[in-house]
């Protein structure tokens, strides 16, 4: 993995950057498989230890969960969700970070060159020396998962552990997960993982549980197992999340239309040179020459 | 555990009750996760909340806190009715066929030879009826009316499951699942593992808990078993290695017992505490305690302990009555006692009735607090507002503070629940003053032996000749007390490799017969680190070393039948083949015995070398468990027995019974317990741990809250007959209303990290609440079950 990776950055116009092609990339993931997990956080904590990041100490605000969003200084959390199904009662943790969706939105809203960009492995990663602060991408995020510092104004969030990746290792979370809730690899072995998981749990009468890898962002590179796929939201998760309208109409229409424009202007400034500006030089030559 | 922490992976059935596994074993849980996913187990939770454990199970149970008993005696008449008893395995390895004396009895809440002025019980009766060689007698056809299968069948049989439901309050059909999916595990092929923590120590009744599931266990044929067993799950990393150790007021390393004053001589102690066999052809291991006592006290006091003076037993202190802890504090109420040394315990925040504690600690000249963190005894002097209202002005006690390091800071070995001693390396220094904890206690002994030899004092011998030969004597190496530890023999210092060569006549010394074989000559065994499993089955024997002589399962000669075949053969662990034992764990028997003679001696530290359903005369309260309330108890009364509502063989003091809530003014269930983001009082100290959970609160259910007017997160005051405390409540579904005796009751759930000397908010400490009272047995108090109301409150 190096910089050379990366495939997609914010703020230009060319459709997608050549991979390098001399050697393959695969895409990669991280499953969660939210009937595994107990929420005992050591994915929140380990996260904050290994990117070096310490939220306030907050106050208690009627659930187990804290902090209660994510911020700029917590990249990880686990959210916590009572939910009452078919008179079945479950307490649902779901592990929050970066979904590094296949088409993200954030890249997409991304006003600055090069501050958000996608490496060929799929993850998407943030250069908060190119952030300017517009914020752009903390609203355009279905997941709700960039956010602004309130020290420096410029957005964070979830790397992947880029800094492990890069070094071979698993993210830090993974790492220190510890009843096989998290696990790390190519998306394909994942979600081969995540098949049998799921008929697993199908042979044991758990019928309804499913795959969450949304299609309408391309695909994440977090895919999640839950026990009932057929509401996410009592997982904390929206149901059909898309790369956001205005941003699909920013990048699929009104850049080429803007790219349009350039050229078209550029072809009347030609058309203009050709029949109104030689004209103009003409009617100087002329006035020149009538004081002559 | 009588098993381990890998072993869980081979169970059918978890069942986690008496404990909440997820949530205060996050790491160890992962072998559930693991049979979950690769052995199709299922998960079976039971507990007074739909806990972190109850989210990821197949089958959740609600029931109230305290009612543990009942739950089991249920089940085991469930059964025995429904025919789900291992009879071939109960009638082998268990005690069933045993006759009991005929003056034992049991009426209305009492067992035989109950005295009401003590409030104790004379257990003459509680034992079998012996032949004229003093063997027990058996009934092998178990159809003698007084074996014990038939009084535990006549014990058990008024606990219907609609007695149980109405004093657990569990609703019957969860009841009836539980049963079911435990039940089906009596198949020799079937194996369940019971994982239990405080949830069942911290009561009146608390070792009657336990006991009730051991039993369970027999019945079902699941001991000795891959994947069964009893297996309580230690809080603390090292707890297991400070019972090993002896730090129980009654106790001496390896379980041997600290001598009475009953135990007027050496001999007299070895009469008392090595049994004659009950059976005949028994190990009944315990016949060696003279080795293993007469070793540790070379270990003790080495050359000056000599057959002459008895090896110094002379020397030893003798009791006169249990100082547990809670009489300690009781004693230093009284003001009986003028220093307390406190090390790695914060019993300002942690013993029941804070107040008490404030009360007891004012009473002393002085109190030294080895700690690594600024915990809040040192501090109990200092008026804290809200939290610690004192005069300070009236308190004389003075404080030394010695900081210590933490367990990353020095090497040595902890032991885990698994009995696996496994060596560990230094990560840091200390910071600053700090100091390992053997390092202060060297620095204290030197300045005691100075003293003692300049100014004399009582018995200044048994000071004088402690043995404390180490190269460095101000700070003794960890590698140096392993050793001790494992033992030598005296005049070669050859490393012992086993307890076998233990000797009762001083040629062998030993701190702690049960670590022998810990570092051998070949080595230190605790630092192996080859997790090779040949077996698959996490036996891993090249890994550390498990206490005794690296055996990982217990009571393994139960997992074959008489004839040595394995129960299940794919769960062998030990099988008699072409005429010799064979397997793939150490065997815990004579494996010189054939099949039919080691299976009469298959449990071969007791002197009948069967398993007892029937306790004999060990417990406090009585050879079966039986069903009382908690000592305040939210009913009044005891579904069972009116006249005998609560356990009848507690110790309690008359200011502390004077302390007891009743139900019409603390209506409601108070049951204590930790949260995964924290450990104790301690890392309340620790940034990640409170930004992860950064304030104290209670947990209540809907219906309840909806009644007070309580909303989610509002502040709420909880209060017991001792105290109150101010916190914020959490609404939740996770707590459920339930009906007992006919009465609704709830439950608050109190989380017990509440410091105001950490990182986290300040917070009214939760000891504030608890009753001043333990169980028979071990003292140990019970914060599970207590009264409490609750009321809206304003912000503090």
């Amino acid at each position: 993995m190096s910089a050379r990776d990366i495939i997609l950055r914010s703020g230009t116009s060319e459709l997608t950057p050549p991979a390098q092609a001399r050697h393959a990339v695969d895409k990669v993931a991280k499953l969660f498989d939210a009937t595994l997990c107990t929420g005992c956080k050591g994915c929140q904590v380990a996260c904050s230890e290994w990117n070096d990041l310490r939220a306030e100490v907050g106050t208690f605000q009627g659930s187990y969960q804290n902090p209660m969003d994510l911020s700029s200084e917590c990249w990880t959390l686990m959210q916590f969700h009572e939910v009452m199904d078919d008179n079945k009662f479950h307490w649902n943790f779901t592990h929050t970070a970066c979904m590094h969706c296949d088409e993200p939105s954030c890249l997409m809203a991304c006003s600055t060159e090069g501050a958000i960009f996608q490496r060929a492995d799929g993850t998407v990663d943030f250069d908060a020396d190119k952030c300017i602060g517009c914020g752009y991408c903390t609203t355009a995020c279905p997941f709700s998962v960039p956010k602004l510092s309130p020290k420096d104004h410029k957005a964070y969030k979830c790397t992947m552990c880029s800094d492990r990746l890069a070094a071979g290792l698993e993210p830090s979370c993974v790492k220190t997960c510890v009843t096989g809730a998290l696990k790390f690899g190519t998306r394909e072995d994942m979600l081969f993982l995540a098949e049998q998981r799921v008929a697993q749990l199908h042979a044991n009468g758990k019928t309804k549980a499913g795959i969450y890898n949304p299609a309408g962002v391309g695909g994440t590179g977090m895919i999640m197992i839950f026990e009932d796929i057929t509401n996410p939201e009592a997982y904390g998760m929206p149901k059909d999340p898309v790369v956001s309208k205005p941003n699909t109409l920013k990048q699929d229409w009104l850049k080429p239309l803007g790219t349009a424009g350039i050229i078209g202007m550029a072809g009347l400034a030609l058309v203009h040179r050709i029949a109104v500006g030689r004209n103009r030089v003409q009617e100087d030559e002329q006035n020149n020459g009538s004081e002559e | 555990m009588t098993n381990h922490w890998i072993d869980i992976k081979n169970a059918d059935v978890v069942v986690v009750m008496g404990g909440n596994a997820a949530e205060n074993h996050p790491v160890g849980f992962s072998w559930v996760t693991e049979a979950m996913q690769h052995n199709n187990a299922k998960l079976v939770v039971v507990d007074p909340r739909f806990n972190r454990s109850a989210a990821v199970a197949d089958y959740y149970a609600n029931l109230r806190s305290g009612s543990d008993i009942a739950f089991f005696l249920g089940l085991i008449r469930y059964l025995i009715d429904t025919n789900q008893v291992n009879y071939d395995y109960v009638k082998t390895f268990t005690n069933a066929s045993f006759i009991v004396r005929e003056d034992y009895g049991y009426e209305d809440g009492l067992f035989t030879g109950y005295d009401p002025k003590t409030g104790s019980y004379d257990k003459e009766s509680w034992f079998y009826e012996l032949d004229d060689q003093g063997y027990a007698m058996v009934d092998e056809s178990l159809e003698h009316p007084r074996c014990v299968w038939n009084l535990l069948k006549q014990h058990v049989d008024r606990y219907t499951i609609d007695k149980v439901v109405n004093i657990t309050g569990t609703p019957k059909a969860q009841y009836e699942q539980v049963c079911q999916v435990i039940g089906a595990t009596h198949a020799n092929n079937k194996v369940a593992t019971f994982l239990y923590a405080l949830g069942w120590t911290q009561h009146t009744k608390g070792a009657q808990n336990i006991r009730s599931m051991a039993m369970v266990q027999l019945i079902l044929g699941n001991m000795g078993m891959l994947g069964g067993g009893v297996n309580a799950l230690r809080g603390h990393s090292n707890i297991q290695g400070i019972t090993d150790m002896g730090l129980l007021c009654q106790n001496l390393p390896g379980y041997l017992k600290l001598p009475s004053d009953k135990d007027v001589d050496l001999q007299a102690h070895f009469e008392h505490h090595a049994p004659k066999p009950l059976r005949p052809g028994q190990t009944n291991y315990w016949q060696n305690y003279p080795k293993f006592f007469v070793s540790l006290m070379k270990s003790f006091w080495g050359e000056a302990a000599t057959p002459e003076n008895n090896f110094g037993y002379e020397w030893m202190p003798k009791w006169d009555m249990q100082y547990d802890v809670l009489r300690y504090f009781e004693m230093m109420k009284q003001g009986k006692v003028n220093g307390y040394i406190v090390q790695g315990f914060n019993v300002l925040s942690s013993l029941p009735n804070k107040a008490k504690i404030n009360e007891a600690l004012a009473k002393l000249k002085f109190l030294v607090v080895v700690d690594p963190l600024a915990v809040e005894t040192a501090t109990f002097w200092r008026n804290k507002k809200l939290f610690n209202e004192v005069d300070t002005a009236n308190i004389m006690t003075e404080v030394f503070r010695l900081p210590t390091g933490c367990f990353a800071e020095e090497e040595g070995t902890i032991v885990n629940s698994g009995r696996w001693m496994q060596w560990h390396w230094k990560g840091a220094n200390s910071p600053k003053e700090a100091k390992a904890d053997g390092e202060i206690w060297a620095g204290i002994l030197a300045e005691l032996k100075r003293l003692y030899a300049e100014e004399g004092g009582a018995l200044p011998e048994a000071v004088a000749a402690l043995d404390w030969q180490y190269v460095n004597p101000a700070n003794p190496t960890a590698e140096e007390v392993a050793k001790q530890l494992n033992g030598q023999d005296v005049a070669t210092g050859r490393q012992l490799s086993s307890f076998g060569e233990l000797k009762a006549d001083g040629s062998t010394a030993c701190g702690c017969w049960i670590y022998t074989g810990s570092w051998t000559e070949q080595g230190n065994m605790m630092a192996r680190r080859d997790n090779a499993d040949p077996s698959g089955k996490g036996i891993t024997p090249g890994w550390s070393f498990a206490w005794p002589a690296n055996r990982r399962i217990l009571y393994n000669r139960a997992s074959a039948d008489v004839n040595g075949n394995p129960w299940d053969k794919d769960r062998t662990l030990m099988e008699w083949t072409d005429g010799k034992w064979t397997g793939i764990d150490v065997p815990d028997f004579n494996s010189k015995l054939d099949p039919q003679a080691s299976a009469k001696t298959g449990f071969l530290m007791q002197p009948e070398g069967h398993a007892r359903l029937f306790a004999n005369r060990l417990m406090a309260e009585g050879p079966f468990p039986e069903h009382y309330e908690p000592m305040e108890s939210p009913i009044g009364t005891n579904p069972m027995h009116p006249e005998v509502i609560t356990n009848p063989a507690v110790r309690i003091f008359a200011d502390d019974k004077a302390q007891l809530g009743d139900f019409e003014d603390f209506p409601y269930v108070g049951t204590s317990y930790h949260l995964t983001e924290h450990f104790n009082n301690w890392t309340t100290h620790s940034r990640l741990n409170a930004i992860a959970q950064p304030q104290h609160f209670i947990e209540m259910d809907e219906v309840l809250a909806k009644q007070k007017g309580i909303a989610n997160g509002d502040w709420v005051k909880v209060s017991s007959k001792r105290n109150y405390i101010v916190t914020k409540a959490l609404v939740t579904k996770r707590l459920q209303p339930y009906v007992v005796n006919g009465k609704t009751l709830h439950t608050i759930g109190i989380p017990l990290h509440a410091n105001y000397e950490g990182l986290t908010r300040e917070a009214y400490e939760i000891n504030s609440l608890t009753p001043y009272v333990g169980d028979a047995n071990t003292q140990t108090p019970e914060y599970k079950a207590f009264l409490v109301n609750i009321e809206k409150a304003e912000a503090i």
